[in-house]
């Protein structure tokens, strides 16, 4: 085929003993917008980034329009028209738009930077693909949808003929999903190809062409999108048949946390609690869903004792709480799961060990006399590893070299190994493959089985539907009334995520 | 006691404040360079004493003051070049590399001193930079006889201010350097070398600071002596933390700084020695913890200050 715009050739990367890549050869046609599925540590980033140059691959080759790609160059990429959105953004946070767009886009020895002529082209180009934000505003003060519209408008502002986007939807809302869609639709009819990273099934369904499946670094299978289903695709990426979670009955047990009319002042600019009310039950899943920055992340920091309530009451197992502090939510058998597994529910560069037993460093079980017992710490890290199934080289390995569904597993141990009698998981499962939300699901099913309280808390709708005894939807610091399992419908949960209604409430 | 505000109405001392601060402002304009590329420079102190040594030999040895100068910022270059490349591709600890670098800059400056200059004993003289006022903007009283009548690496210390204000915001050269110093993952995006950038800054500044020891021998005095820098370098790394990473907030910084260090000399001589000299000797130092304890609460530093980059790092 010689109209294909991009072709990599057996391409192969090693990293020590693991092959993240092996011989991995595909084709992209113009104007085609092929997905590159696969699960987390399949290889599928890895690839993207030999493509563009950040990394050099060891075997194989790349060629753009014809040309070969020399390795390890992105300014060769850039100039070649691959534009890339990575999945963590490569944004400067105190600069502008513009500034971020402009950087290296013009000779470093001209005396000063066109800045009309480059907010112009802006502008055009936002109006065009419907990417609209102000060139003059400042990353920081930007939504994480507006950030990802400056990291496309890069690649357009430098004409790229392909862009590929990686994981480009792990963090936006289902709105903000659409208009992404919507955006990319109009890049295609222009004339461009794009390769879409994903491992969502639904969405790579819905934009794509042509599918490509990665597993464990190899190609595991191409299809076309017309004629796939969801349950091969899902075979070819997972290597097995993935079976939803079965939800079975349980006993109702006590309230064990209850939160009476709870307002927060909200840290820094976060979206503060107005007036909250909530009961945790023993044996129930409580869902929380709602789109991101409505106060989930405020009732998140609240219940795992980051925050305290300005007004109102928490009581735990109906005894009211007097000094609330991450301690003390510990100490009242508080499990929690944050939201960012990388900031703030690990410390990257210390080791497995040492993470597990960060929330329980003190108790007996590990110090004794003021001194840290590594012995009875490496056997309970070894425990975890071997309860969770967690690969990972050894418990002295530092913890940012796991990928993310092992950490997530590491977490998960550590939280669940006391039994706690409530349990915040917010975000359990964001940017975790099939099998290791599987995993996650199955988990704390058990730990609902055992009678603990589960708020879970999620922007992914189907995970809320599927797992949840009842249903909250929080809209700008308030709670929604609560309904059981299979009483509202997908529509009734959308209406309610988008602040109609809850004045009701 | 009116005295002592009297002095502060005087051209003389303004004068004097901002011949002292012209060093200062040499030496922080280069730092704030590093800095805001993402590397801090902590070889500073050291670099303004091979600065000061190399300027002042250049002339001594028959050359003239610029081309003293020009060997100055040179070997600030080299010292620069060394930090760099310990700190930039080979991303080493920038405190230790930089305290290692004063401590040798230091050093081969005074080891040098003595090679070159083995016999002597009372420091050798050169003829320094003369003042050279500015017709009729130098008959403006006070203000006009503090800025224009000064000498030429004076009026070169202002030029830079505006030199590097004006690159590091308006030239797609500067939008670089600040971006290395944010986020060097979105300098390698856009396909620029977050390497070349980082040590090109840090050459640059440091070239910089060796103009800000220069000036000392060749402008403030007119000989060479150990210890001269006297830590000037670490309150040249204050104000640039003082001055929010920004140059002319800097600027005001070093002027400020030096004023203070101009009236503590004054105020010394008007107590007659009824308060004991130390104190004085403490005041400027004092004032700019306040100020930086004051102003450096809010500011927002380059989100990758001491962050190596390692491309393609997993």
């Amino acid at each position: 085929m010689t109209s294909s715009v991009l072709r990599l050739s057996s391409i192969t990367k090693r990293f020590g003993p693991l092959t993240a890549n092996d011989a991995i050869s595909f084709e992209l046609a113009p104007g085609e917008v092929v997905a590159l599925l696969g699960e987390n540590g399949a290889g599928k980033t890895t690839l993207m980034n030999i493509l563009f140059g950040h990394y050099v691959a060891d075997e194989g080759t790349v060629e753009v329009f014809g040309e070969a790609l020399p390795p390890g160059d992105p300014r060769a990429a850039l100039e070649a028209g691959v534009g890339m959105v990575h999945q963590h953004f490569t944004l400067a946070d105190n600069m502008t738009v513009l500034e971020n767009i402009a950087l290296g886009t013009e000779s470093p020895w001209r005396l000063s930077l066109d800045r009309r002529r480059a907010a112009a082209r802006i502008r055009a180009l936002a109006t065009d693909f419907g990417l609209e934000v102000d060139p003059a505003a400042t990353i920081s003060a930007l939504t994480v949808g507006e950030r990802q519209r400056v990291e496309i408008l890069k690649a357009l502002y430098r004409d790229a003929r392909i862009l590929i986007l990686d994981e480009p939807t792990a963090v936006l809302t289902p709105i903000e999903t659409e208009a992404l869609f919507s955006t990319l639709r109009k890049l295609v009819a222009k004339g461009l190809s794009i390769i879409f990273i994903s491992h969502k099934l639904n969405e790579v369904l819905a934009i794509s062409d042509r599918v490509v499946v990665l597993r464990a670094g190899k190609l595991s299978g191409e299809r076309r999108t017309a004629g796939a289903t969801r349950q091969e695709l899902a075979a070819l990426m997972v290597g097995q048949e993935v079976a939803p979670p079965a939800v079975p009955e349980v006993a109702r047990g006590p309230v064990l946390l209850k939160l009476y009319g709870v307002s927060t002042t909200g840290r820094g600019t976060r979206q503060r609690l107005d007036d909250v009310s909530l009961a945790l039950i023993g044996g129930e899943i409580t869902g929380l869903a709602g789109v991101s920055g409505n106060g989930q992340a405020a009732l998140a920091d609240l219940i795992a004792g980051l925050e305290k309530p300005a007004s109102g009451r928490i009581e735990i197992a109906s005894a009211a709480i007097a000094d609330w502090s991450p301690r003390a939510a510990l100490a009242a058998g508080i499990a929690r799961i944050p939201e960012d597994r990388h900031a703030v529910g690990t410390i990257g560069d210390m080791s497995v060990t040492e993470n597990v037993m960060a929330e329980q460093y003190r108790a007996p079980r590990f110090s004794k006399r003021g001194f840290l017992d590594w012995k009875a710490a490496r056997a309970f890290a070894e425990e975890i590893i071997r309860d969770y199934d967690v690969k990972c080289p050894s418990p002295e390995a530092r913890i940012r070299l796991l990928s993310g569904g092992n950490m997530q597993k590491l977490i998960l141990g550590r939280a669940l190994d006391p039994d706690p009698a409530v349990i915040l998981a917010n975000q359990p499962t964001r940017g975790l493959d099939v099998g290791a939300i599987a995993y996650v699901h199955g988990r704390l099913l058990a730990a609902r089985a055992r009678g603990a309280a589960i708020l879970l808390i999620s922007e992914d709708l189907e995970e809320i539907m599927a797992l949840s005894d009842r249903i909250l939807v929080m809209s700008n610091g308030r709670l929604s009334t609560p309904s059981a399992r299979g009483e509202r419908s997908v529509r009734d949960l959308a209406e309610l995520m988008a602040g109609h209604g809850l004045e009701a409430a | 006691m009116m005295e002592a505000f009297e002095i502060l109405f005087t051209a003389s001392f303004w004068v004097a404040a901002i011949r002292i601060a012209s060093p200062l402002i040499f030496a922080t304009m280069g730092e704030l360079i590093c800095e805001r590329a993402g590397v801090l420079n902590l070889g500073i102190e050291g670099i303004m004493a091979a600065g000061a040594f190399a300027g002042w030999f250049t002339v001594y040895s028959g050359g003239d003051l610029w081309t003293g100068v020009a060997v100055a910022a040179a070997t600030g270059a080299a010292f620069g070049l060394l930090h760099a490349t310990l700190t930039v591709p080979l991303g080493l600890s920038q405190h230790v590399v930089g305290i290692g670098v004063t401590l040798l800059a230091t050093s081969i400056t005074y080891f040098t001193y003595r090679l070159a200059l083995p016999t002597v004993t009372s420091p050798p003289k050169i003829e320094p930079f003369q003042p050279l006022p500015i017709p009729v903007l130098s008959d403006i009283p006070i203000l006009g006889e503090a800025l224009f009548s000064q000498t030429p690496l004076t009026y070169l210390a202002f030029v830079t201010v505006a030199v590097v204000g004006w690159g590091l915001y308006r030239t797609p050269l500067g939008l670089a350097v600040r971006a290395a110093g944010e986020n060097p993952a979105a300098v390698e995006a856009q396909g620029l070398s977050v390497t070349a950038i980082r040590i090109g800054a840090v050459m640059a500044g440091s070239a910089l600071m060796a103009i800000g020891g220069a000036f000392l021998t060749m402008s403030a005095f007119n000989s060479f002596f150990f210890e001269m820098i006297n830590g000037r370098g670490w309150i040249c790394i204050a104000l640039v933390v003082f001055g929010s990473w920004r140059p002319g907030k800097a600027l005001l910084g070093a002027i400020l700084f030096a004023a203070f260090d101009a009236y503590q000399i004054r105020l010394q001589q008007v107590t007659g020695g009824v308060v004991p000299y130390q104190l004085f000797l403490m005041l400027p130092y004092v004032l700019s913890i306040l100020a930086l304890v004051l102003v450096a609460r809010r500011a927002t530093y380059p989100k990758a200050l001491m962050v190596p980059y390692q491309k393609g790092e997993r």
